[in-house]
């Protein structure tokens, strides 16, 4: 695995660090270690530090001095001796309602993949998916891990609205709506589920790094959610895990 | 709290402050004034905080009636514009009576304007701020009858100042950039065009991107989705050149061919659609 990033400032105000590595959840692990890192030693001011696959993004809100100090520090940093162990995310549990009133297209991926409804619930349930980074949208989840079984292309016309909440896939990927949207997705059910708050400090509840698994529920369970969010009775908790 | 009356909104007026800008791990846009050199300028007139809101005008103007004394100035593209009928100008600060009526006429010159008023407006702040985005803010623009509060001044003192700094750099058609992370991977006759050849806005720019008429025929592959900031300018493979601006995706897939100043940003903010800019190659200090 390459250790050194290819680092260059992105305009004035911003300085991207880029491997040359795959999508894998230890290559990600490894970043997020790094941007833990760089915020406690390396970096001086305050800054914002987000992660994509393989690049780490260090935003400055002005200060074009210490961002001339950072980069050379950056330069000259040892990036060996970091393990990607350093960072550990969190599980979370979401539940999936499946029902056709929800899954808009379980129909044409069962007939293109040859698959029944509860193969594809299987499927999709089954992995641990992992959290990579949020983009798109406010609080959509770039998610890795997906069965290559469900792989199936987008829809030929995107709909011009879907629910909040409405889980799609789209080639290897596979992902929530976290407000209703136009969507060229895939859609095979419904996450009842708060994924995005613009009004509460933390607007979203995870983080990249953290684990993902959907388990199915019936349509009365999903109500039942439903009405617990809106009473802000539900509470959703990181599962307790190795 | 006083409040501005919006009688007509305009084409496309939005509330807009520096923007958010510790949110993109939640995918959430930076937003924040297109064109912020004039916004501050605007703020500076009024002795207000760099990061006061304002009223970012888009091609036409609104209709504002003000239930206060407050005062105020605009900066950044010249309209006519007439505060009770009387014209006034560009980048200076003007005393506003409780009752006054501003109204915004031809636009003469560059594409955005910023109104600021004494103090801000005190429109809802959603994630440190008040720029409107859809499904962060309420509103994404203004519409009419629209109301927007403002902090009340009794004893205004009018600022005398004038900016004199001269707005010919900010309509001027060259624009600072520097190499993108991608810049590389084009071959060197595309790089040298980058550079040598004009190009057009079309009209479907908005906040989120502009996008210009003269392709760049290419057969670089797209990236491995990677961050993408306000002034970075993507390649597509069909060799459309699409510069993002301020409201743009926090991520992208596209090859990141320059990467504009903000500077740049601020002055490729006032061209409208037809007009043309050309790119100028600038190097890190």
């Amino acid at each position: 695995m390459q250790i050194k990033p290819s680092i260059n400032r992105l305009g004035e105000k911003a300085i991207l660090l880029q491997w040359d590595f795959n999508i894998a959840p230890e290559n990600l692990n490894w970043l997020l270690s790094i941007k833990q890192i760089l915020q406690k030693h390396v970096i001086e001011s305050k800054v914002q530090i987000i992660n994509t696959y393989n690049s780490l993004l260090i935003t400055y809100n002005c200060s074009i001095e210490n961002i001339y100090n950072d980069f050379n520090a950056l330069k000259s940093y040892d990036f060996t001796g970091i393990s990607y162990e350093d960072f550990k995310g969190k599980l979370y549990k979401l539940p999936v309602c499946y029902d056709v009133e929800f899954g808009l297209d379980l129909d044409e991926l069962a007939r293109r993949n040859s698959l029944t409804a509860s193969e594809i619930i299987h499927l999709h349930t089954q992995p641990v998916y992992t959290l990579y980074f949020m983009g798109f949208l406010p609080g959509f989840l770039y998610l890795g891990g997906m069965k290559e079984r469900l792989k199936i292309s987008r829809k030929k016309e995107p709909r011009t609205s879907v629910l909040k909440g409405a889980v799609g896939i789209a080639e290897n990927q596979t992902g929530i709506y976290p407000n209703s949207s136009p969507a060229g997705w895939q859609i095979i059910g419904n996450c009842p589920v708060e994924l995005f708050n613009a009004h509460t400090e933390n607007p979203c509840p995870f983080k990249a790094g953290d684990q993902i698994q959907f388990y199915s529920v019936s349509k009365q369970e999903y109500d039942k959610i439903k009405q617990q969010i809106k009473a802000g009775k539900y509470i959703l908790k990181p599962e307790s895990h190795a | 709290m006083p409040k501005v009356e919006v009688k007509k909104a305009g084409l496309y007026t939005t509330i807009q402050d520096l923007g958010r800008l510790n949110v993109a791990q939640y995918g959430v846009p930076q937003s924040g004034v297109m064109d912020s050199f004039s916004a501050k300028k605007a703020n500076l007139l009024l002795n207000n905080e760099a990061d006061a809101a304002v009223l970012e005008l888009t091609m036409a103007g609104p209709i504002l009636k003000f239930q206060s004394k407050t005062q105020i100035a605009v900066c950044g593209a010249i309209f006519d514009m007439y505060l009770d009928e009387k014209p006034i100008t560009n980048a200076k600060a003007f005393q506003v009576n409780s009752g006054s009526v501003l109204r915004f006429g031809g636009l003469k010159k560059g594409f955005r304007s910023y109104l600021a008023v004494q103090g801000g407006f005190k429109t809802a702040v959603v994630l440190e701020s008040r720029s409107h985005y859809p499904k962060i803010t309420s509103a994404s623009r203004l519409v009419n009858g629209d109301e927007l509060e403002i902090d009340s001044l009794e004893n205004t003192v009018i600022a005398s100042a004038r900016v004199n700094f001269e707005d010919q750099e900010l309509f001027s058609n060259t624009i600072p950039v520097f190499k993108g992370p991608e810049f590389e991977l084009l071959p060197q006759k595309l790089q040298q065009e980058l550079f040598i050849e004009n190009f057009t806005l079309t009209p479907a720019g908005n906040r989120m991107a502009i996008l210009f008429k003269e392709l760049l025929k290419n057969n670089i592959k797209g990236i491995i989705t990677g961050p993408v900031i306000p002034g970075t300018v993507q390649l597509t493979p069909n060799g459309n050149l699409i510069a993002l601006m301020r409201d743009c995706q926090v991520t992208g897939g596209y090859p990141r061919i320059l990467q504009i100043s903000e500077m740049g940003i601020c002055k490729l903010a006032q061209k409208k659609p037809g007009e043309q800019v050309l790119f100028q190659l600038s190097e890190f200090y």
